[in-house]
């Protein structure tokens, strides 16, 4: 398939070279009805089965909780929303904000030389190393959280080759790094199929060159195959963070649920307090902060990262 | 641009608060008595709850079948060949849906359009559920094996009467101690969890169950106080109780506690009899561990086994209710789960093991002391955020 | 296809880099090989080691609840896998490709679904299925109720947004030249889509469809919520099976799907390495 990249394609009518303005604006119309023509079955498909949806609980989110724990809907207040500046929420976003930054840090340290590891092998090698990634995720998620649980646990494997390191039995289960492992886990295929779809299709003839041309290996790294594979680094961060910072079953389950993070307490919000408005309110401030922030990201983080 | 964007969100909120408008105030014309607003009203049952929890239900009688039965209830409550025996002896198929807690089962029910005939709810969430109108009242005609239960469950107080509800499993919530660790001469306390001095052997090594009301009734029954309190103070300080047994705490959990204990992560956990016991019951050497009732009291908890108000086949759910109410079956289905039967009638059919373990069945001085949950109304967020705060 | 082999790194580098690469892998299976370990453990506490048994394997087979509900996971996942890719990968060709009227508006609309917390979704959908329900009675007289279908449509709305952020990613460096050349080689559009577009993506496509398989093979929560009586996957009883502690027969299950999913994709390599030239 690189080969098709790397053979120059001859007689391509390039833009705007004194063609009839009438023409250009007919093609550009034509153009237009294609995009919307691709883009309707999403736009209707999303527009039903999600925007209605969301507008549904968007109502919900002024809505006020009977004593009983039903969402009285008629009774609109702002209050679900002024519960937002409680500063157990802030301090819960607070952490939530570190542990799925960090946690998108280390996908993309490990999951940046891997997908160009797999990504410059043979092609049939590539399709293997690649579905390898995958199979793991073929199993049930709680079983292979719970497979963690043993493996970080105290008389577990980690323990036992520190102890015999000479550095004492670790017990890393139920703290915060135990939380990290498990979604670093849990999100690096999100991290590695964007990158290595974004490395794979680089123009290997312009980093072959920008070899020649600098010195090191690290300047064109650097200069060409970094910002060639920036979309696939922005797309694999915004997979990785946003899903972390919603993770509510591993910080349960491998953090001992001490580490509270915004999707337990959101999970809590809708299932024990049985309060629905503030779930829902909480819901839309981290989603419309997050649209925003992955918004800009890719504005900035497509040009200048 | 992005005023296009929030021009169709408003847009179509509108679309639905006009909907949900109408709701809304057909809620407050309603009073308080009506089919849960978060649900529908208007959904297929909804409407008829009211009717048919009355006359419809009426017409159920004894053994009569109106369908196939569809179940839902805990993942591995009950012995897959009852199920199969009800199908045969009555000819109807049942398919068994299953949940993980009282709280997602009601999220999903409220939702409506369930598709659901029975369900298993525990105590609290009984009178949740009554007061939001999900429950239909049962058909005592329908039941005549209703008179095996126990006196002590055949009136409890989230269902006077028992007009909604039968008793189905019932057990405790203590603690699963490894003695090993803790010494043969544990406290009969909930000072093995909350005391510094007694739990200094095994410091990082104690579970809690990961639920607020659970955990704040464990801290509520040391410190002296009712477990169902709305007091902010005593509640604070069970909460500060418990921010400072956090530290000494290795997890808060919920589910596999009883794992934790026997792969020797934890020496005490915090959690229901029956888990227990099914753990135990794998371990090579099965002294090493025991199941405490502190005496302080505590939770005492009874899954019951209802049937939804807009369930499509209602007549099959009174015959299957009658089903497991009947004393063999009842005590199968003990049998099965290790945990306590409320039927009285079922004692006899009982392995004797179960029957004669005081942790199972404590003695009358035991169970005097312990409690059901009940639902706290607002004081619900304050049993939420208090505890969440108290856990990091 | 040499000019991979063109830009592997060379001496030290490329060593780091293999190392890692054989690190994530180990990485990666440590805990399932631990599972599969675990399944042919006779006893009910996982991690607690008794004497090597195949009950777990038979208490699957004898389990109907779960077979079933395995059976259930996989038609979601498929369908819904399909259909998502074709509708996803649209939306990026449309959205890195074009310029068209509401452009904006899409845009937000294809990330809202990987931005919104598990459990708002789960509560929305079923809100609006219950809504839907009422008026489809209405209007055509049935009555629909909560299944597989609500399941599978519920998936495929998470799943266009993660497939077309995948597949944007690949589509956001490819040359538009050589499309555009394309469409005037062939006759038609659509034979150029399918000539040269099409494979120039194909890596994100089928990336985006893996990730929609994976993430659909896994949900629980929004699962749950919008399930009906029967329909049950194999998250959502898992989800309950591990308050009472019976994992192992998971692990069982488990063991069963990955063998199947390594004997499918072995398979499809040998396919691949008959039919000459497909490379």
């Amino acid at each position: 398939m690189a080969s098709t990249v790397s053979t120059p394609p001859t007689g391509t009518p390039a833009s705007g070279e004194a063609v009839d303005p009438a023409l250009e604006r007919a093609a550009e119309r034509a153009a237009a009805r294609r995009g919307a023509l691709l883009a309707l079955p999403g736009f209707v498909y999303l527009g039903l089965f999600f925007a209605v949806p969301l507008a549904i609980v968007f109502v919900y989110s002024f809505a006020t909780r009977s004593s009983t724990g039903r969402t009285i809907l008629g009774e609109w207040s702002l209050r679900s929303y002024g519960r937002l500046f409680d500063p157990l929420v802030g301090g819960i976003a607070w952490r939530s904000l570190w542990i799925a930054a960090l946690a998108t840090a280390i996908c993309l340290l490990v999951g940046y030389p891997f997908a160009y590891f797999i990504a410059t092998r043979s092609p049939r090698v590539r399709g293997l190393l690649l579905v390898g990634v995958m199979i793991p995720f073929w199993s049930n998620f709680l079983v292979r959280t719970y497979a963690w649980r043993l493996l970080l646990g105290s008389d577990g494997p980690l323990s036992q080759l520190t102890d015999l390191a000479g550095l004492g039995p670790s017990r890393l289960l139920f703290t915060p790094t135990a939380v990290l492992i498990g979604l670093v886990y849990g999100f690096l295929p999100f991290m590695v199929l964007p990158l290595y779809a974004a490395i794979e299709r680089m123009d290997f003839g312009l980093v072959e060159a920008a070899r020649d041309l600098y010195a090191s290996g690290w300047k064109a790294f650097r200069h060409v195959t970094w910002p060639l594979s920036r979309p696939g680094v922005v797309a694999g961060s915004i997979l990785v963070f946003i899903p972390s910072l919603g993770a509510y079953v591993t910080p349960e389950i491998l953090g001992g649920s001490r580490t509270t993070m915004l999707g337990s307490f959101i999970v809590r919000q809708f299932l024990s307090a049985r309060d629905w408005p503030f779930g829902s309110s909480l819901s839309f401030v981290v989603m419309a902060v997050m649209l925003l922030a992955t918004m800009v990201y890719f504005r900035v983080g497509g040009k200048t990262l | 641009m992005r005023n296009r964007l929030t021009i169709l969100l408003v847009a179509l909120a509108m679309a639905a608060a006009a909907c949900a408008g109408e709701r809304g105030s057909d809620t407050a014309a309603g009073g308080g008595e009506d089919g849960g607003a978060t649900g529908d009203g208007e959904t297929g049952g909804g409407d008829a709850d009211a009717d048919g929890g009355e006359t419809g239900d009426g017409d159920c009688a004894d053994g009569d079948t109106d369908g196939d039965l569809v179940l839902y209830n805990w993942s591995d409550y009950i012995d897959p060949e009852l199920l199969e025996a009800f199908s045969q002896e009555h000819g109807v198929s049942v398919t068994e849906d299953f949940y993980p807690s009282n709280e997602e089962m009601l999220a999903k029910v409220q939702g409506g359009a369930s598709g659901y005939d029975i369900v298993v709810p525990s105590d609290y969430m009984v009178g949740i559920m009554i007061g939001e109108g999900l429950l239909a009242e049962l058909d005592r005609d329908a039941l005549p094996n209703a008179d095996n239960v126990d006196e002590e469950f055949s009136d409890p107080p989230f269902d006077p009467g028992s007009v909604y509800s039968m008793p189905y499993q019932w057990g405790t919530t203590g603690l699963g101690v490894d003695l090993e660790v803790v010494g043969e001469d544990a406290p009969h306390s909930w000072a093995l969890l909350f005391d510094p001095e007694v739990t200094a052997d095994y410091q990082g090594r104690m579970s809690m169950l990961d639920d607020p009301r659970e955990a704040m009734a464990a801290a509520l029954a040391y410190l002296g106080h009712d477990i169902n309190t709305t007091s902010e103070d005593e509640l604070g300080e069970a909460a500060d109780l418990i921010a400072e047994t956090s530290d000494r705490l290795a997890a808060f959990d919920s589910n596999l506690y009883g794992d934790l204990l026997m792969s020797g992560e934890t020496a005490v956990a915090h959690g229901y009899s029956g888990t227990f016991f099914a753990a135990f019951d794998e371990a090579d050497d099965p002294d090493r561990y025991t199941y405490v009732i502190p005496e302080e009291g505590g939770v005492k908890w009874v899954d019951t086994i209802a049937i939804l108000a807009d369930a499509p086949h209602p007549c099959t759910a009174h015959t299957f209710i009658n089903f497991i109410l009947d004393a063999e079956n009842g005590a199968a289905l003990t049998n099965w789960t290790y945990y306590a039967s409320p039927n009285a009638a079922a004692e006899e059919f009982i392995v004797e093991d179960i029957l004669e373990d005081p942790a199972i069945y404590p003695p009358e001085e035991v169970l005097a002391e312990l409690e059901f949950l009940r639902d706290t109304g607002d004081a619900e967020i304050l049993y939420n955020d208090l505890f969440t705060r108290a856990k990091s | 296809m040499r000019a991979g082999d063109a830009v592997r790194p060379r001496g030290p580098a490329q060593r780091v880099l293999a190392a890692n690469t054989w690190a994530v892998y180990v990485f990666l299976y440590a805990p399932i090989l631990l599972l599969i370990v675990f399944s042919f453990n006779d006893n009910r506490i996982v991690g607690v080691w008794n004497t090597a048994s195949l009950r777990w394997y038979r208490e699957m087979l004898d389990n109907a609840a779960v077979l079933n509900a395995l059976r259930n996971s996989l038609i979601v996942a498929l369908a819904s896998t399909a259909v998502s890719t074709v509708i996803g990968t649209a939306a990026a060709l449309a959205l890195e490709r074009f310029r068209f009227p509401g452009r904006r508006v899409y845009d937000g609309l294809v990330y809202l679904p990987v931005i919104i917390p598990d459990v708002t979704m789960a509560v929305m959908m079923l809100l609006f299925f219950v809504e839907a329900f009422v008026i489809v009675q209405a209007v055509l007289g049935i009555s629909p109720s909560l299944g597989i279908p609500t399941i599978t449509l519920s998936h495929i709305a998470f799943n266009i947004s993660f497939v077309a952020i995948v597949v944007r990613a690949r589509l956001a460096g490819l040359d538009p030249a050589l499309e555009e050349a394309a469409a005037d080689l062939y006759a038609s559009r659509w034979q150029a889509f399918r000539r040269v577009t099409l494979p120039l993506i194909m890596p994100g496509v089928l990336g985006g469809a893996l990730l929609a398989l994976t993430l659909s093979l896994d949900d629980v929560v929004v699962t749950s919520f919008v399930a009906g009586p029967g329909s049950t996957t194999l998250p959502v009883y898992v989800f309950g099976l591990v308050r009472r502690g019976v994992t192992p027969l998971i692990n069982a299950v488990s063991t069963v799907m990955l063998v199947a999913s390594m004997l499918l994709v072995l398979g499809s390599l040998l396919i691949q390495r008959r039919s000459p030239d497909r490379a």
